[in-house]
């Protein structure tokens, strides 16, 4: 831990949360259609609407609202679907990459609609570009805006009284997706680009190497198979190797997309580990900021919506509550040495000039970004449902691992993805005005609308079907052996690669314990399910709280109303949220991170 | 509910135009006018050769480079069409017999030298691609490679201090060396 990382981290929060209002109350004119871009270009947006037999001042009430939405999700993932298996056969396909498995498509396709884009290919050797300009980033945008779309209609639900009326899906959906994510998209993409991100339709180029090298790798015979010995040992020949291949693709475009739509899905292999995608200091900075942008700015919208600022200020403290220690503490686990590494390894941070280096747990890290970025990503990545990564959060100390999958399992509420973190939140807040209105024997009131049973029910099976998705799938995959095949680590560690994955899942997050072996039939069918389930079934109950909160009249404020902008409910929203978390997650993660760590501090 | 599954089709290829094909066809056009050598690639050149990338590092193992960092990537290291990291854990054995092969090889490339030896070059990076080392990385390996070249070290440290970053505006990331450009200003060094 050095004076640079901590004040990395704070210019950071200092710069995140500077943009909130500004980017909140335009967003907030957006969906009222008050900002001047909405103006100049209803005509066009018109037309659009006219090309689509879409009515654009048509309300829908709940049931239409998700049922739109359901059906637009669905014919987008069985177009991405189709867009992958049949990519051999369409253009811009310069390194002739063959159809993507159907297992493979499947997880694939569900991963990017469901905004989870859990990713169990390896960008550059499987898809073309069209597949990842044409499907993965169109998926960016439409999946992005649904959740974006969702909590819009969250918010109508307070403010409007005795309606049915929760606004126009088609209408919200392609508002957030042309006001709100092209632009800022757009000028991410552009200094992206200007810091080395890619942006090529050339094929993979070819270097040769200043160095050649020799390896040795199994012989295999001229049909392909491993040549054994007379003993049945494989044999190993030593080839020179002397080129390099450098990829390309059109990059920097989708990777803008990929962290503001909190989406998460890598142009490469390794995401933005991979210099192509995140090439500087410079270019992790914003793409890190991207990441937490909407969904704090959401924040304030929401504020300005309802008409009470406050209000929102109020859902974004309770995240920075939860958000700054676990920061915090996995810079500590992260900068830890590793008891068990030679005594000639330095691994300390040191800053004499000449001779800096950054220290602490390297492995699975870039020097660019060094332990504060790499954390700085990981805590941010994990809140809010993104799932990029640029380090491998496989390779991380137990704690360090920790955090990020228990931020997975509270929900992706400490910001969350863009709307669905929003959303997310508001329903915990429902939750906690609820058992505080238990605590003082009054009916429970947020926002001047009184809650109901209806409404607890829906917010009880919100709450429920992440952990629900991820603890049943995490007892599956670890009881039958085509599920334990997968793990990379042994003991507590692999356990922790499956729960990792099965979380990541259920909270639509995407990042991974990456050395588990998920791209198979049972991996990408059960992942699968998991995050179709735990995307949508979570949607439809949100929906259907905002259907029955319209209807109701609002309630003024009485002297048993809980006031819900003070530090008392930022807290008691922090709380409900990690007790939840923690009840639901803890005997699993005893078993996994838990042990690893007593086990890791007792190395030597 | 046939109305609204129209709607959703239409409204899905008209976002797919958008946001599929306009929008990074703009953003090529406006990189390629405003930025073309980091859009494809930042390649570099040696006697009208292509021999890499500024930002993809390279495999090394002669005395006379320096080395870069272990990369994980199969089958060979620094495979630029198969991107990854190693995976392995914090308490995986296989991790500490991985670290002791590399510490081990370090100090039989340079047997006098009993330096420290920074944690990152020991260590897989994240893409198995990583291009930097520290500069602390870079100073642990500055006599092999004056010895195995024949040249006054001053001279190496000049050069090694001539291609250190440091951090990006003062503040973020590390500061770091880039191989693959250290080893090429070696060679012209001659």
């Amino acid at each position: 831990m050095t004076g640079n990382g901590w004040l990395q981290l704070a210019v950071y929060m200092v710069v995140l949360l500077l943009l909130v209002k500004p980017l909140g109350q335009y967003m907030s004119r957006v969906f009222d259609g008050s900002a001047a871009i909405t103006r100049w270009c209803r005509p066009l947006e018109r037309a659009l609407y006219r090309l689509c037999r879409i009515d654009g001042e048509q309300s829908m009430d709940w049931k239409q609202y998700a049922l739109a939405l359901v059906v637009f999700n669905t014919l987008g993932t069985f177009a991405l679907y189709a867009l992958q298996r049949l990519q051999a056969f369409l253009p811009l396909n310069p390194q002739q990459m063959s159809a993507v498995s159907p297992d493979s498509s499947f997880n694939t396709a569900v991963s990017f609609a469901s905004n989870t884009n859990w990713q169990g290919y390896a960008g550059e050797s499987t898809m073309s570009y069209l597949s990842q300009m044409l499907g993965l980033a169109v998926q960016n945008f439409v999946s992005a805006a649904t959740g974006i779309a969702v909590v819009i209609a969250l918010i109508r639900g307070f403010r409007v009284r005795q309606a049915h009326a929760l606004g126009n899906f088609w209408v919200d959906l392609t508002r957030s997706t042309v006001y709100v994510l092209l632009p800022l998209s757009f000028i991410l993409a552009l200094i992206l680009a200007g810091q080395g991100v890619v942006q090529s339709f050339r094929p993979y180029q070819t270097a040769t190497l200043v160095n050649p090298i020799g390896v040795t790798e199994p012989a295999t015979n001229a049909t392909g198979n491993p040549v054994k010995d007379a003993h049945g040992n494989p044999v190993n020949r030593s080839v020179l190797i002397n080129t390099q291949t450098i990829p390309l693709g059109p990059a920097a475009s989708q990777i803008a997309i990929k962290q503001l739509g909190t989406n998460g899905g890598g142009f490469f292999n390794v995401n933005s580990a991979h210099p192509f995608e995140n090439p500087t200091p410079l270019s992790d900075f914003f793409e890190a900021l991207a990441l937490l942008l909407v969904p704090a700015a959401l924040c304030y919208t929401f504020g300005h919506m309802i008409g009470d600022r406050r209000q929102g200020w109020a859902i974004l403290a309770a995240m920075l509550v939860l958000f700054i220690p676990l920061l915090v503490i996995e810079y500590w686990a992260e900068a830890r040495p590793n008891p068990a590494y030679p005594a000639v390894v330095a691994q300390a941070p040191a800053v004499t000039p000449g001779a800096q280096q950054p220290g602490g747990n390297m492995e699975g890290k870039e020097v660019r970004f060094g332990v504060t970025d790499s954390v700085r990503w990981s805590v941010a990545t994990t809140a809010a449902s993104n799932g990029s990564v640029n380090a491998m959060h496989d390779s991380y100390t137990p704690i360090g691992g920790l955090i990020p999958l228990w931020l997975i399992q509270l929900g992706e509420v400490v910001f969350g993805g863009v709307g669905s973190g929003l959303y997310g939140i508001l329903v915990f807040a429902i939750i906690a005005v609820f058992i505080a209105g238990l605590m003082v024997g009054r009916t429970p009131e947020y926002l001047g609308k009184k809650l109901e049973a209806f409404e607890m029910k829906m917010a009880s099976l919100f709450m429920l079907i992440p952990p629900f998705c991820a603890l049943v799938g995490t007892a599956i995959a670890t009881s039958v052996a085509a599920g334990r095949a997968g793990t990379a680590n042994p003991g507590a560690h692999g356990f922790t690669e499956i729960l990792y994955a099965l979380s990541s899942g259920a909270g639509n997050n995407g990042s991974a314990f990456n050395g588990i072996s998920a791209n198979t039939p049972f991996y990408n069918t059960l992942i699968g399910i998991d995050m179709w389930l735990a995307r949508f079934w979570p949607i439809i109950a949100v929906l259907a709280i905002a259907g029955s909160l319209a209807t109701k009249k609002t309630v003024p404020a009485s002297a048993g109303t809980l006031p819900t902008h003070t530090p008392l409910f930022v807290v008691l929203l922090a709380s409900v949220v990690v007790i939840v978390g923690a009840l639901a997650f803890f005997p699993a993660l005893a078993l996994g991170p838990i042990v690893e760590e007593l086990q890791f501090i007792h190395l030597h | 509910m046939k109305k609204i599954v129209l709607q959703a089709l239409l409204l899905l290829l008209a976002l797919t135009g958008l946001t599929g094909i306009v929008y990074p066809l703009i953003v090529t056009a406006v990189v390629q006018l405003c930025c073309r050598a980091q859009a494809e690639g930042s390649l570099i050149e040696r006697d009208g050769r292509l021999v890499g990338s500024a930002l993809l590092g390279q495999p090394f193992d002669r005395p006379q480079y320096f080395w870069p960092r272990p990369s994980a990537t199969t089958p060979q290291p620094y495979n630029g069409a198969a991107s990854s990291g190693s995976n392995l854990g914090p308490t995986n054995p296989a991790q500490f017999d991985v670290v002791r092969t590399r510490v081990a090889a370090l100090h039989q490339a340079d047997p006098d030298n009993r330096l420290p030896i920074p944690v990152d070059l020991v260590t897989a990076s994240a893409s198995g691609l990583d291009p930097d080392i520290s500069p602390a990385a870079a100073r642990y390996q500055l006599l092999r490679v004056a010895r195995a070249r024949g040249l006054d070290p001053t001279r190496v440290q000049a050069l090694i201090t001539a291609h250190t970053r440091g951090r990006q505006w003062g503040l973020f990331g590390e500061p770091r060396v880039n191989v693959l450009e250290l080893n090429l200003a070696l060679d012209r060094l001659r």
